[in-house]
């Protein structure tokens, strides 16, 4: 049982400022992305996964690069690093972006909001952060300023409930709808929020100074529908709202369409769009667009030769990160990339990587458990129905 | 009817030539709610040190290594439909199989209590 049981905690690791009151509060804290998080309090996983679904989860995301790019051609130079309408964002307005390598792989994926007056406000993966921060200071850093944010933690309170809790902190936070936010005050603290999550609940990411952290956690703690939640519920969540995890479901090694992130490419950067390509590993990204439309009918399997899917086993047996999956003549079709029994979906749900020939929901697979065929179906994403506040 | 315990943090309760085999409460906790266990087939003999059963949580999955050499004479059915009794009474409801000894003289290699208090808080 050495995994599950395997407890280092090396000095090196960076701690967030929330990390006095993570031990206080009893949580186990594990190294994730360079620092130490808390991977669950004394409630445990599935009461806290539980918790986010029905009261309001507060969560410590400080691991997360946050940046702003500031400059009249900010959002036109952000563009040409992304297969996304960076242009077109309206002030105010949140969207989700997919940075590019040359050949069409996932750098990382991000957030990023218009603030108006020429600046974009980035949230990036913890354990990308230093690489996205070169990655954009070599390709546009000429262009716009690049303000890395070190001293700001973010936090995320997540749930059925978040909004009423905001609602009574900070008064006109409930304007904002799903993928919008602004600058306001939780009580006296002065924080920018975004209507926005992770784990497929209404809910706001909060963007705070490092030495207001621990008082704002504090507050928001204080409130009768509020519980800390670690890392572990976040992964159950996010899974079972079928959103990726970096590192797991999406990397250098896939592209956006392989990762059947089509809808997050905007018509106006695909081909007959007004701003069509020009964004790293365009020629390959837009080529496997047109086979993706296409797929009703001949499949290039040249082009596009494999896809994410979400998957549901048939029996009640957990279907982990790294299986192997077959077709029932036995064929290696693919690999799961994240997997876990959902506590809220009451059932093994897993994401995957299968050849295109076996992405259409409704399609049974195999996965290859401990040596034993475990039956699976293709199933469209999210395993559980998302509930953004949209007004 | 001592209980004794492997560095697998696996527990053994020999009772004549049977033992019984669960997890511990450390390895519970460790592991956080059980979700899953995948058990051996009765009849089936191992080697002490071969896996023999998995437990899942929902954040990791571990190994259930065979602490004694023997074969499998019942596995706890109720566990199967009830994982979550692997962390609210491990040491009891929560047991995982038995096993017909065959070589006895392997339980005194196991740890006792003390023994196995001190290891956990170590590892």
């Amino acid at each position: 049982m050495e995994s599950a049981l395997a407890s280092d905690s090396p000095d090196s690791l960076q701690k967030t400022p929330l990390y006095d009151l993570h031990v206080a509060l009893g949580a186990r804290m594990v190294p994730f992305a360079g620092y130490a998080m808390p991977v669950q309090y004394p409630a445990g996983l599935m009461a806290e996964h539980k918790h986010t679904r029905e009261g309001a989860g507060l969560f410590d995301i400080s691991h997360m690069g946050q940046l702003r790019l500031v400059g009249p051609d900010a959002a036109a130079a952000f563009e040409t690093l992304m297969p996304v309408d960076v242009i077109g964002l309206a002030p105010g307005k949140q969207r989700y972006g997919l940075l590019l390598a040359d050949d069409g792989g996932i750098l990382d994926d991000l957030m990023f909001f218009n603030e108006g007056h020429d600046s974009l406000f980035v949230i990036v993966n913890g354990a990308c952060k230093a690489a996205d921060i070169a990655h954009i200071q070599a390709r546009i850093g000429s262009r716009c300023e690049v303000q890395p944010l070190p001293d700001h933690a973010l936090l995320a309170l997540q749930g059925p409930q978040a909004a009423a809790v905001m609602a009574r902190l900070s008064p006109g936070s409930e304007r904002f709808v799903f993928m919008t936010g602004g600058a306001m005050r939780i009580g006296d603290i002065p924080v920018f929020a975004t209507r926005s999550g992770y784990t497929g609940e209404d809910g706001f990411e909060i963007s705070v100074a490092a030495d207001q952290a621990e008082a704002l956690a504090r507050l928001l703690l204080a409130q009768p529908e509020v519980k800390p939640i670690g890392l572990g519920a976040r992964n159950s969540l996010r899974l079972e709202a079928g959103l990726c995890l970096y590192g797991a479901d999406i990397d250098t090694s896939t592209t956006p369409v392989e990762a059947s992130l089509n809808w997050a490419m905007q018509k106006v950067r695909r081909t007959g769009g007004e701003r069509a390509g020009g964004f790293p590993g365009a020629d390959k990204v837009l080529a496997q667009l047109a086979v993706a439309a296409d797929l009703a009918g001949h499949v290039d399997q040249q082009l596009l030769t494999r896809r994410r899917v979400g998957l549901v086993a048939l029996e009640r047996i957990p279907v982990r990160d790294g299986t192997p999956l077959q077709s029932f003549e036995g064929q290696a079709i693919g690999q799961v990339t994240s997997g876990l029994l959902g506590p809220t979906a009451d059932r093994p749900i897993a994401m995957a990587y299968v050849a295109t020939a076996f992405a259409e929901p409704g399609t049974r697979l195999q996965a290859i458990v401990r040596g034993k065929p475990v039956p699976m179906e293709v199933c469209p994403l999210p395993f559980v129905p998302t509930r953004y506040y949209r007004g | 009817m001592t209980l004794k315990y492997t560095k697998d943090h696996e527990w053994v309760r020999a009772d004549g030539a049977v033992a019984t085999v669960g997890i511990t409460v450390h390895a519970q906790d460790a592991l956080g709610d059980v979700v899953f266990v995948d058990l051996p087939e009765v009849g089936k003999s191992f080697a002490s040190g071969e896996v023999a059963g998995v437990v899942e949580s929902v954040k990791a999955a571990a190994d259930v290594y065979m602490p004694v050499s023997g074969e499998i004479t019942e596995v706890n059915e109720a566990l199967r439909a009830d994982p979550s009794l692997a962390n609210s009474d491990p040491l009891a409801s929560g047991w995982f199989f038995k096993v017909k000894l065959s070589n006895a003289a392997e339980l005194d290699a196991l740890m006792d209590a003390t023994s196995y208090e001190k290891f956990s808080e170590q590892a």
